[in-house]
């Protein structure tokens, strides 16, 4: 049984037409210590996906059905005192911007011996031990020096690492990551994805890693699901969906990164842009820009097919309907 | 190299000072920039590329002097545009143009985008009445791949990536001869990039255009860029054509700086991070080489020598490695 199971989630926010669907009808499973990316551009509802899973979608938007299930347990139904012992407990998150989660005027050893008496009957002596592991564990040189400063005191990446080690001090099963390294710098940036892949194999931990990075996808995940305005249009492991993309969208997005293009020639485009969801199409999302369009693509919404063992796809021209 | 220089930058340094206490003294300085030099051939780019707080956006802002700069000569086209008085410079940088990261911010909300065009070409003297300036306005959003009617609707109206056509069309319309642009592409998705890129790229062909384009981005430079200029803590570490720069770079920072990037190549993964460490303070650069706490090879007189910008068989660098 997977870890934590996603049965066609749908959130949504009101609107002036009627609720507006963010999220629409995603359905995934992550396994005991497996990283799976959720990779879309803006727009695609991959945070709001992650943040219906722990029921923080931020007012007045709301999760309107699906099924979000921890080892069997359903989440959308539980009280929400029990919900708030999950949350930071067995699952737990790390943000882009570290200040989203630190207080600034309090000390940060401070704040991760709180997060640890928050879950558990611990003195603060002993907290205070804990802490100073985990900033071992996460890498901060001169943890007892660490412990008392301020967040301000911090450069962008120790912030990270101190976020990292709160997020990790009660070892949870789950750790969602929203664009962890987006607002770091491509050297920082590096030793935060090598210290996730080492804590990760440590911990045995699981990952949902939130990204628009496919280079970030490679250095941490094992499977990748990438939505598109609001929907998954592909689940493929690693390997697969990077060497052998599937799903229009995919293949563009991978095409038209910099790095891969030979000099001098134009970069491939994706034409158009993502489209707002009270614009939506009515059948396939991606078909207002996709090259491989034909008629059902307008009307219907791909059914899901299985490519091969453990892939999943959801794109009419690749059911064989054109070649 | 082409021996003819659009812009030339030479010794350019920009410094802010830090004041504290309640007589505002001046109690030490971010230097931003130090020391900075390069040229810009008519048609090319030149990459200005670096991590937050390497100075990157000091340098283009004190080229069109949005920061006043303490030391050097930026000649365009021959005149150094830092001794230009008021009038002068206001007319020069008609030839000078920017684009920054946000283009929301660059845009008035209130302000259709007709107007906003129109605007620097009638203070340029572009356009002899509204006729002729509205049909260049018109041009102009088409030549962005906007339909002309765009310019009755208001910059809320359009999305991220639109929005930044029309900062290329308003910075266009009044003729410039150099763009620089800040972080231009970095906030779009990668999607969207790829088209602001292959416009710039379309558009620098068509008009002969000279781009600086500043960015942090290393993979958006390899496709644009014909030079590059690697910046640490405020000075210049290694520049010279971009082919050489990925395929050999002499600096031991810009070798991390590529080996960071992400690769999307499955069969490449889990590589030990290259750069340990952050970067310091401009406030408070280390003494000697500014990378030398940072630096896989750093030897002993770099904590206490600071290297010059050596040149080197096709750039420079800053690095006692590279002397002969």
């Amino acid at each position: 049984m997977a870890l934590l199971s996603v049965r066609d989630l749908r959130t949504a926010f009101p609107s002036a037409a009627g609720p507006l669907p963010v999220v629409d009808g995603v359905s995934f499973d992550l396994s005991k210590g497996e990283v799976l990316a959720l990779v879309g551009e803006s727009g695609s509802g991959k945070s709001m996906t992650a943040l219906s899973t722990l029921r923080l979608v931020p007012k007045p938007g709301r999760v309107v059905s699906g099924s979000v299930k921890l080892d069997g347990e359903e989440l959308l139904d539980l009280p929400v005192t029990e919900m708030r012992r999950i949350r930071g407990g067995r699952i737990s998150m790390i943000f882009q911007e570290p200040m989203t989660c630190l207080n600034p005027v309090v000390r940060v050893g401070a704040q991760v011996v709180e997060a640890l008496q928050l879950h558990e009957s611990i003195n603060a002596a002993d907290a205070r031990a804990r802490a100073r592991e985990l900033f071992v564990e996460v890498g901060i040189p001169d943890p007892d020096e660490r412990l008392d400063a301020h967040p301000h005191q911090l450069s962008g990446g120790l912030k990270q690492r101190v976020m990292i080690a709160m997020a990790l001090s009660t070892r949870p099963e789950i750790l969602i990551a929203d664009e962890p390294t987006t607002a770091l710098d491509v050297t920082v940036q590096a030793q935060i994805l090598a210290l996730l892949r080492d804590l990760q194999k440590k911990r045995d931990a699981a990952i949902l890693l939130i990204t628009h990075d496919l280079g970030i996808v490679n250095e941490l995940a094992d499977r990748v699901a990438v939505m598109y305005a609001g929907r998954l249009v592909e689940v493929a492991s690693r390997v697969e969906l990077l060497s052998d993309p599937r799903h229009p969208y995919t293949q563009g997005l991978l095409r038209s990164i910099p790095a891969l293009s030979p000099p001098g020639a134009p970069l491939p485009e994706i034409p158009g842009v993502v489209p707002s969801p009270d614009q939506w199409p009515k059948g396939c999302r991606f078909s207002t820009r996709c090259t491989k369009r034909f008629e059902p693509c307008d009307d219907v919404f791909p059914e899901e097919t299985a490519p091969s063992e453990g892939r999943r796809l959801f794109c009419h021209a690749e059911e064989g309907g054109a070649s | 190299m082409s021996d003819e220089t659009l812009l030339d930058v030479r010794g350019l340094q920009t410094w802010y000072p830090i004041k504290q206490g309640m007589m505002r003294r001046t109690t030490g300085w971010i230097q931003a920039a130090t020391d900075v030099g390069f040229s810009i051939a008519p048609g090319e780019t030149l990459a200005l590329v670096g991590e937050s707080g390497c100075g990157k956006s000091t340098v283009g802002r004190s080229i069109l002097r949005l920061e006043s700069a303490q030391k050097g000569e930026v000649l365009f086209e021959g005149r150094d545009l830092l001794k230009l008085d008021d009038d002068a410079l206001r007319a020069a940088r008609q030839h000078v143009q920017i684009i920054f990261q946000d283009p929301m911010a660059s845009l008035d909300p209130r302000m259709r985008i007709r107007d906003q065009i129109a605007e620097g070409m009638q203070s340029f003297g572009i356009g002899a009445n509204e006729k002729e300036r509205t049909e260049r306005v018109a041009a102009m959003l088409e030549r962005v791949q906007l339909d002309a009617s765009a310019m009755d609707r208001y910059p809320h109206e359009f999305s991220g990536g639109q929005r930044q056509r029309i900062c290329i069309a308003r910075a266009l319309a009044v003729e410039p001869r150099l763009l620089v642009c800040d972080e231009s592409v970095s906030a779009l998705d990668v999607s969207i990039q790829a088209q602001i890129l292959n416009l710039l790229r379309e558009i620098q062909e068509e008009l002969g255009l000279s781009y600086l384009f500043i960015t942090h981005d290393l993979s958006v430079v390899k496709y644009l860029a014909h030079q590059v200029a690697v910046m640490y803590l405020g000075k210049i570490v290694e520049q010279g054509p971009t082919a050489r720069i990925f395929e050999s770079p002499a600096h031991p920072y810009t070798e991390g700086l590529l080996a960071a990037i992400p690769s999307i190549d499955p069969a490449r993964r889990g590589g030990a991070p290259p750069v340990l460490g952050d970067v310091p303070s401009p406030s408070d650069p280390p003494p000697g080489c500014h990378f030398h706490t940072r630096c896989p090879v750093v030897m002993d007189r770099c904590r206490s020598e600071a290297p010059r910008l050596l040149e080197i068989e096709s750039g420079a660098a800053r690095c006692f490695l590279r002397e002969s």
